[in-house]
């Protein structure tokens, strides 16, 4: 409402001056757009090429090197163990991550922003530093290449993510709805299942699919402790791209782009959904959280 | 906070939906399979082979590993001053358009951040290689004669980590943009001060909380990176975090932990830094979306 306000206010107050100003801030920003989307989307003829080296532009048009992805078992291996070990990161990760956000959101206790930093300091701390301690710790309890040892790792990281978008989503909820479930009897256990989780459920969802997505995509803490029989899709690249370079590397680079878009317009759009949901199930009146510019997702 | 109204009966405790023990599980997991392992590799740095502070001392006493910290910082900082020079004029536009439209562009941004860091490195391979576009280009426009060396360049370390963490800019400067009120740069425009004198006066004091945000943030992202300084850096380009990986491979392990150690404390004291700025929930939310 204020931001059409606003814009007609602007439209009056048009004046030639700023117009020039806000036509070079445009190009400049333009130029970044160009910088941050284009080298993604090259990837994508390459990996088309008929040529058996990175040459631009390609010589012909073939399908060869997706190809030799769908025909090497070794890259389908790593794919599958990738996707795999991204499944098993997700589950554990939102089975641990989800409970513990609302305990955090909903309790007040000594230390709990201590806690809360602990819990997320994953993402802050530099990977390498956890890749090398977790290495050591497996070195010794004969996990290297041990596959369980990277969900085991990767959880770790991955949830953040879910804490992260579980607490957003309980973030301004009306908890109001929960007294009136269980004041007309309900218990605990049926208020969370029908009141609670179908509100975060957008929430709980968009959070598991980042913890996907991050174990999906991780390579420092693989490099180390997938050994030699753990190979996950990112080591597999990570050797293509240092020692045979040849376009299947785009063609793997083309399926992770398409899928990681999908991925994150299904997240965006269960994040729309998570604040929608919250408004209009919000009684009148009801506390809401602070209101955050949409399309940034902090939590 | 939560209303009170309703609970001012006395009857009986109204159950409460959750309690802290759930956060137990998820507690317990971390601290065993997180927090231990970085707490041994961290012990070890002081007591391996004995007793001693010597790793560290090494470390100091090195040229070459001196080098690799000093290197280690300027990328860091040179990259954060890039993000925000390349960032600000983003977020502003951004932030001074409708949402709609804004929501719409904005997935330029978020797109890259969601896509695999392999995969943009890889694509700044072949940008910037000998037959790269960047190359063939320069070359069209007669710029140079023959293709020149870029990648495996410190120049490649910066176009690609900049290409990396540039998001993790403009998302705090995003919105601390946003909170602006309109109203304040229209008032000054009709009394007529210039454009220069808005931004001095109102757009940059007023986006500082986001401008500080993302510069801690790019530059604690940038200390750690290794995927990006190992695959276009060249020789020279070792930053710690290439180096620690290198030390483990030769079996330094003493010595890797106490580079790490320097490592987290580096990255540790500048997030202490961010969260006493923004309160320490939302130095954590804008760290990662």
């Amino acid at each position: 409402m204020r931001d059409s306000e606003e814009s007609a206010v602007r439209m009056r107050a048009k004046r030639p001056r700023r117009g020039r100003t806000s036509r070079g801030l445009a190009a400049v920003a333009g130029l970044v757009f160009l910088y941050l989307v284009f080298p993604i989307l090259i990837v994508i003829p390459l990996s088309f090429s008929s040529g058996t080296y990175l040459s631009f532009p390609p010589p012909g048009f073939s399908l060869h090197w997706y190809q030799n992805f769908f025909g090497r078992s070794d890259w389908l291996d790593a794919a599958y163990l990738s996707i795999w070990i991204g499944g098993a990161v997700m589950c554990l990760a939102t089975v641990l991550g989800a409970p513990a956000a609302i305990a955090l959101v909903r309790s007040r206790f000594p230390g709990k922003n201590l806690l809360v930093g602990f819990i997320i300091s994953p993402l802050i701390a530099p990977v390498i530093v956890l890749a090398i301690g977790i290495y050591f710790f497996y070195a010794r309890l004969g996990l290297v290449g041990n596959p369980f040892g990277l969900v085991i790792a990767h959880t770790c990281l991955a949830v953040p993510f879910v804490v992260i978008n579980v607490s957003a989503a309980l973030q301004g909820f009306d908890e109001r709805l929960e007294h009136a479930a269980m004041n007309l009897g309900a218990t605990p256990w049926r208020t969370f299942w029908q009141v609670t989780f179908p509100i975060i459920r957008p929430g709980v969802f968009a959070g598991a699919l980042f913890a996907f997505i991050s174990s999906f995509d991780e390579l420092v803490v693989a490099l180390f402790v997938s050994g030699s029989t753990a190979v996950t899709l990112p080591r597999k690249m990570w050797e293509s791209i240092r020692f045979e370079i040849d376009p299947t590397i785009a063609a793997v680079s083309t399926i992770l782009v398409v899928l990681t878009g999908l991925m994150f317009l299904s997240a965006e759009l269960l994040r729309r959904r998570s604040e929608r949901l919250r408004s209009s199930l919000a009684l009148p009146d009801a506390p809401r959280g602070e209101a955050l510019p949409e399309g940034t997702p902090v939590i | 906070m939560r209303s009170t109204a309703i609970t001012a009966s006395p009857r009986r405790v109204r159950p409460r939906m959750s309690h802290p023990a759930l956060a137990v599980p998820l507690l317990v997991y971390l601290a065993a399979f997180y927090g231990y392992p970085v707490a041994a590799m961290l012990f070890r740095s002081i007591a391996e082979p004995s007793w001693t502070i010597e790793n560290f001392v090494k470390i100091f006493e090195t040229p070459v590993f001196l080098y690799v910290l000093w290197l280690t910082f300027r990328v860091a900082l040179v990259v954060t001053f890039i993000s925000l020079l390349l960032g600000f004029p983003v977020a502003y536009l951004l932030a001074r358009m409708d949402r709609a439209k804004a929501n719409l562009l904005m997935m330029l941004v978020l797109l890259p951040f969601w896509t695999s860091i392999l995969v943009r490195t890889y694509a700044w391979m072949v940008l910037l290689g000998r037959q790269g576009i960047v190359n063939q280009f320069l070359q069209w426009l007669g710029a140079i004669d023959a293709p020149i060396r870029l990648l495996n360049t410190t120049f490649a370390v910066y176009v690609a980590m900049v290409h990396i963490l540039l998001p993790f800019m403009i998302l705090p400067l995003y919105s601390a943009i946003r909170g602006i009120d309109g109203n304040l740069l229209r008032a000054a425009e009709g009394l007529g001060a210039r454009p220069i004198a808005v931004f001095r006066q109102i757009v940059l004091p007023m986006s500082l909380p986001g401008i500080s945000a993302g510069c801690l943030l790019v530059f604690i992202l940038a200390l750690g990176f290794f995927i990006t300084p190992a695959l276009v850096g060249g020789p020279r380009d070792l930053m710690i975090a290439v180096l620690i990986q290198q030390q483990v491979e030769l079996f330094n392990w003493p010595f890797a932990s106490a580079l790490a150690a320097l490592l987290l404390a580096a990255a540790l004291s500048v997030f202490l830094v961010l969260a006493k700025r923004l309160g320490i929930e939302k130095a954590i939310g804008r760290a990662r979306q």
